[in-house]
Parts: C-alpha cells; structure tokens; sequence
C-alpha cells in the first residue's frame, strides 16, 4: 500500500484481501517480531562493544603522552620519538583507530612493549589457567550460593534467614584478596595441608577457587532469595499447596523455576567479571592467569598488552551478555 | 459486610507501622558503631594514648599482646620496622574513611545526574545514557582502573578518577529507573499543569523525592569504594608510601605473611567490619526506603 490512504488510520484493517489472507500472514508478522527484536539486542550489545573499545582506546591515547610515562620523565626526546613511532603513535589519531579495530575483529592486539611478542598469543595463553580458577570458583559458588539463597527464602524472616543473608551480606564485605591471604596463614603456612601458591596439582586450585568463589556466592546467594521469596509469594504456589503437592517439590519445581532467571544471568555475568577481574586472588596466590599478565603489563607501563587485556575482556562479556540473552529465550518461553 | 471489609485494613496497618519503626531504630543502631569508629580514628591520635608510632629496630615483628611473645605495649604488634600496628591502624584509617566518602560523592553526583536526565527527560538523551550505562558496566572495573593507572601512574586524584568511572553507571541506573516513576506520579502532572519550569520540577520535587534512595545508594558505594580502594592499593596502584590506608597495610603485609601474619591480619579485618558495618546500613536505609521490601 504506496498511496496514503483514509484506511491507513486503521492499520488493524487492511484494505484489500479478505480477512483469511490475514490470517495466513499472522505467524510471518510476529517471526519477523522476534527477528526484530533481536537485532535490536545485538545493535545495543555492539554499540557496547564499540564503545567500550572506544574507551580502551582513548584511555591509552587521548590521556597525555604515553612514552613519557613508559620512558620515564627523563628520557630524551628523540628516543621518545623512536618509541612514538614504534608504537605507531605519530600517525593521525584517526589513522590509529581504523588500525585498532581493524585488528580487535581480525584478532591482532598489537605486540607487548616488554614480552614482544604478540598480545592475542600471550592472552591465549593464560586464559586456560585462569579459566580453571573461575569453573572452580564458580562451582563452588552456585554449589553453596543456590541452596543458601533458597534456605533464606523459604524460612523468611527466621533465623536461618538472618543467619544465611548475614553469611552473604559478609561475602560482599570483605577484601577476598585478604581472606585469601589468611587462607595462606593458615592451611599453608601453620597446618602444611595445602600449597600456598603456584599451580600444577589440583591440589594448588583448592585455596585460589575457594577464595575466588566467595564474591560470587555471597551475590548469587542474596539473588536467590530475593528471587525466590517472590515466586513463593506467586499465586501459583498457593494453588500447588492447595493441591496437595509436597512442599520440597512446590520449592524446587514450581517456585525454583521461576527464579532460575536471575539467578542464571548473575551466573553468567559474574564469569565475565572474574575472567578479567581476578587480579588480587591471582597475585596472592602467584597463579600465572590473565590477572597476573594484567599486573606485569601494568607495573612494566606495557600499554599495548593493558589495551589488548581490556579489549579482551571487553569481548568475553559481551559475548557473555549475548549467552545470557540466548539462555533467557531458551529457557522461558515469555521472552521467545 | 462493611466490618469484614475495614477488618484487613486495621489488621494489615499496624504491622507495617511498626516495621517501620523497626528499620528506623535499625538505621540508627548501625550507624552508632560507624560513628564510634570515624570518632575513633579521627580523635585518638590527639590524645596521645597511642603507642608511639615511630620505628623501633630493636622490637621487629612483635606479635599481639594476646599471643606469647606480646606485649601490651604494642597491643596489635609490630611490623618489620618494629612499627606499632594499632597506631598504623588508626592513623591510616583517616585516609581509607577519606576515601570512601569522597569515592562514594564522585560516583554518586554525576550519577545521580545522569540517571535525572536520562529517567525525565527520556527521548534520545535517555537512549545515548543507557547505551552508555551498559557500555560501561560491560567493562570489568579493575580493567579500566588499570588502564588509567597504566597510563597516568597512582594518586589520590587518578583514585578518584577510577572510582568515579566505576561507580556511577550503577547509581545512574538504579536513579534513572527511580526518576521515570516518579515523574509518572499525579505531583509532576500538577506541576507541568500550574506551569513549573521542568529545572525546577526536576529539582525542587524529584530530586528530593529521590534523596532516600540517593542516600541508601551512596552508603553502598562508600563500601565499594573502599574495597576497591584496598584492592588498588595492595596491588600498588592505589594509596601508595609515604601516603598510608588499610590497603597499603595489606601490600606491606603481603611479603611477611609466613612470619608474622598480623601486619597483614588487622588491617583486613578492620575493612571487613568497616565494610560490612557499612552495607548492612545502606540495606536498611534501602529497606527504610522502599516501601515495597518493608512489607516483606
């Protein structure tokens, strides 16, 4: 329909075709709903990339002269010249933008100022350590986190309530980096029983995932129980006891369910910030992760390596937020 | 009929009332605590009832009075320079209370700010602030406070800087998301209709309507702040000497832990008590606050 027309005030009623020929186009109509819809999501996630990758960008550029702060105050200026040049930087601003994203979507990160060798090989190599840390830790959290959550929920307002949220609530207080410290103290140093640093065995993983579980249970925990305490509240839940249905299945198959979304997407997102973000447990305990690589590049001024770890990081959690979106539609057919 | 009808209403009315009371006194009795220990940390150095601070290399790593070995001269210990640990305690403690409020203020204000406009003024401006809230919060914040840190090397201000980066998409989503129910509400209606410029309907009656929810939020970040600020600093690239807080403490502690755990062990255990004292407040004000969770 190219002319406007009166009709076009009613798009409910279409001018030509009876109404069975609309009938027939409902299912295509509501497909390229849901395509929509999910474009629009992706269009958001990448503006998030981009601009993240945008950030990484200009935090290593637009902030001062970097080969002074590499160099040293001191150094004289025609070295600095060679290292501007090395690194590419007296090329236009621009120039050196199209180059970095170019390489982020071609998977050259540049090169390392102090290692010189290529920041995606680098990268690559230590995720597989610091993946390790995060399933353990992870499993842990959701181990102990869930059945925690759950516990506070259905004894709302009773001690094993207070008790439960108070375990988490301190989880989300203290430094886990010290606590790991302490874990040190004890079970390495003044029992003997585990290694305190270094990896290798499974025995070096137990007390870095321990530690790196805590933040996350403390947050899944409190997610649990909030989650869960409203389902429970649900009319449905009523209508399940009413019917008869024993009260561990009410919790675990009728309101559980429910509150599994949340709890799911704080799953996800949590593994994208400890990827990245495990820096403190992974000095504490000498584990030669992404974290530790983060904190040479730092201390050594290695720019190049700090943007490609950021840019890194970046793209885990955006394609993390693209599984959690997935998961949803999968998992509860509202959204599909 | 009609007593049937009135009977939930009284019956449902006064639980609420009192739990409202209930989170207030709760309110009151944690921050008695955090009173006592900014009091504390800001008074006892004036006294003079402090061990002395300076170093002292014929009493090195002194364990605590409680331990063998101790003395009650050094109540907490010593560390490697035979420093006393409790006047390192509170005399450092100024600096990580420092921090954590003026951390929490610059990731609040702008924040704050930009959650109003987004929440108010909605249209475009409120699509480009939540791209950029989810940009934001889709970068790991200890990536971002290296990559600053990497580049501008570590100060007080660059901290600031950091914190305020990291902090204020969290508040700026929580206020945006408060700001666009309250703007629904009949007061802003009647306020558009008597001819209130939007400046001050925006801040004359939303912005104090938010101020509950503003003040729960910002004693939340004060904990954040502080943990990142510990977090940094152990690593080196936050507070760093002659400049001293209760993560430095950590840093200091961190080579010594084999032989003498407590330089590492007080200062821990004091952010953890600080920082939990801090959030279990920040949820009752929430809970103070938000009508909807008292009821629970």
């Amino acid at each position: 329909m190219n002319a406007p027309s009166l009709n076009a005030a009613l798009p409910d009623e279409p001018p030509d075709g009876p109404p069975k020929a609309q009938a027939a186009k409902k299912p295509p109509s509501m497909a390229a709903g849901r395509v929509r819809r999910v474009a629009a999501r992706l269009g958001t996630l990448f503006a998030s990339l981009f601009i993240a990758l945008t950030m990484a960008f200009a935090l290593g550029r637009l902030s001062g002269d970097p080969t002074a702060n590499i160099l040293g105050p001191t150094a004289p200026p025609d070295q600095r010249e060679a290292l501007r040049q090395q690194l590419g930087l007296d090329r236009p601003l621009l120039t050196q933008y199209f180059d970095y994203i170019k390489g982020v979507f071609t998977g050259d990160l540049g090169e390392s100022l102090q290692f010189y060798q290529s920041n995606t090989t680098m990268i690559f190599d230590r995720v597989p350590y610091t993946l390790q840390l995060v399933a353990g830790g992870m499993a842990v959290a959701i181990l102990i986190g869930v059945p925690l959550g759950v516990l506070a929920a259905t004894r709302e307002g009773t001690w094993w309530d207070r008790a439960a949220s108070t375990v988490a609530l301190l989880g989300q207080s203290v430094p886990v980096f010290w606590l790991g410290m302490m874990f040190v103290v004890l079970f390495a140093v003044k029992l003997g029983w585990l290694p305190a640093g270094q990896s290798g065995t499974p025995k070096h993983l137990i007390l870095p995932a321990l530690t790196m579980s805590l933040y996350p249970m403390a947050h899944i925990a409190r997610l649990t129980r909030a989650s869960m305490s409203e389902a429970l509240g649900e009319p449905f839940i009523d209508s399940a006891r009413a019917r008869g249905i024993s009260r561990a299945r009410v919790v675990w198959r009728h309101a559980f369910k429910n509150a599994l979304m949340p709890v799911l997407t704080i799953v996800v997102l949590q593994t994208g910030i400890l990827l990245s973000g495990a820096v403190a447990i992974e000095y504490v305990y000498s584990w030669p992760g992404l974290g530790q690589l983060a904190l040479q590049a730092v201390q050594f001024r290695d720019f190049p390596l700090v943007q490609a770890i950021v840019v890194f990081g970046a793209v885990v959690f955006v394609c993390l937020n693209l599984i959690v979106d997935v998961i949803h539609s999968v998992v509860d057919p509202r959204v599909r | 009929m009609s007593q049937i009808e009135l009977e939930p209403l009284t019956q449902g009315d006064a639980p609420e009332a009192r739990k409202g009371r209930r989170s207030r006194t709760s309110v009151f009795w944690l921050s008695v605590p955090l009173v006592v220990i900014a009091a504390l940390v800001f008074i006892l150095p004036i006294t003079g009832l402090l061990p002395e601070g300076g170093q002292d290399l014929s009493n090195t790593r002194l364990p605590p009075a409680f331990l063998d070995g101790g003395t009650w001269a050094h109540p907490l210990g010593t560390d490697k320079r035979g420093q006393d640990i409790l006047t390192q305690l509170v005399t450092s403690g100024r600096l990580t209370i420092m921090i954590g409020l003026v951390g929490a203020l610059v990731a609040i204000g702008p924040g704050v700010l930009i959650g109003l406009v987004a929440g108010y003024f909605r249209g475009w401006a409120d699509k480009v602030i939540s791209i950029l809230i989810d940009a934001q919060l889709a970068l790991p914040f200890i990536l971002i406070a290296l990559a600053i840190i990497s580049n501008r090397g570590s100060s007080l201000p660059i901290l600031f800087l950091v914190l305020a980066l990291t902090g204020w998409a969290a508040c700026a989503r929580v206020t945006r998301s408060t700001t666009m129910a309250i703007r629904e509400r009949q007061f802003v209606l009647g306020l558009r209709a008597v001819g209130a410029s939007e400046a001050r309907i925006v801040f004359r009656h939303v912005l104090p309507n938010l101020a509950g929810t503003i003040v729960a939020l910002g004693t939340l970040q004060v904990g954040t702040a502080i943990l990142v600020e510990s977090a940094l600093s152990f690593l080196g690239l936050g507070v760093v000497p002659p400049k001293s807080s209760w993560g430095s403490m950590l840093a200091s502690g961190q080579d010594e832990l084999s032989q003498a755990w407590w330089i590492a062990f007080f200062p821990g255990l004091a952010i953890t008590v600080l920082v939990l004292l801090v959030n279990l407040l920040g949820d009752a004000l929430l809970t103070h606050h938000d009508p909807r969770k008292r009821r629970r």
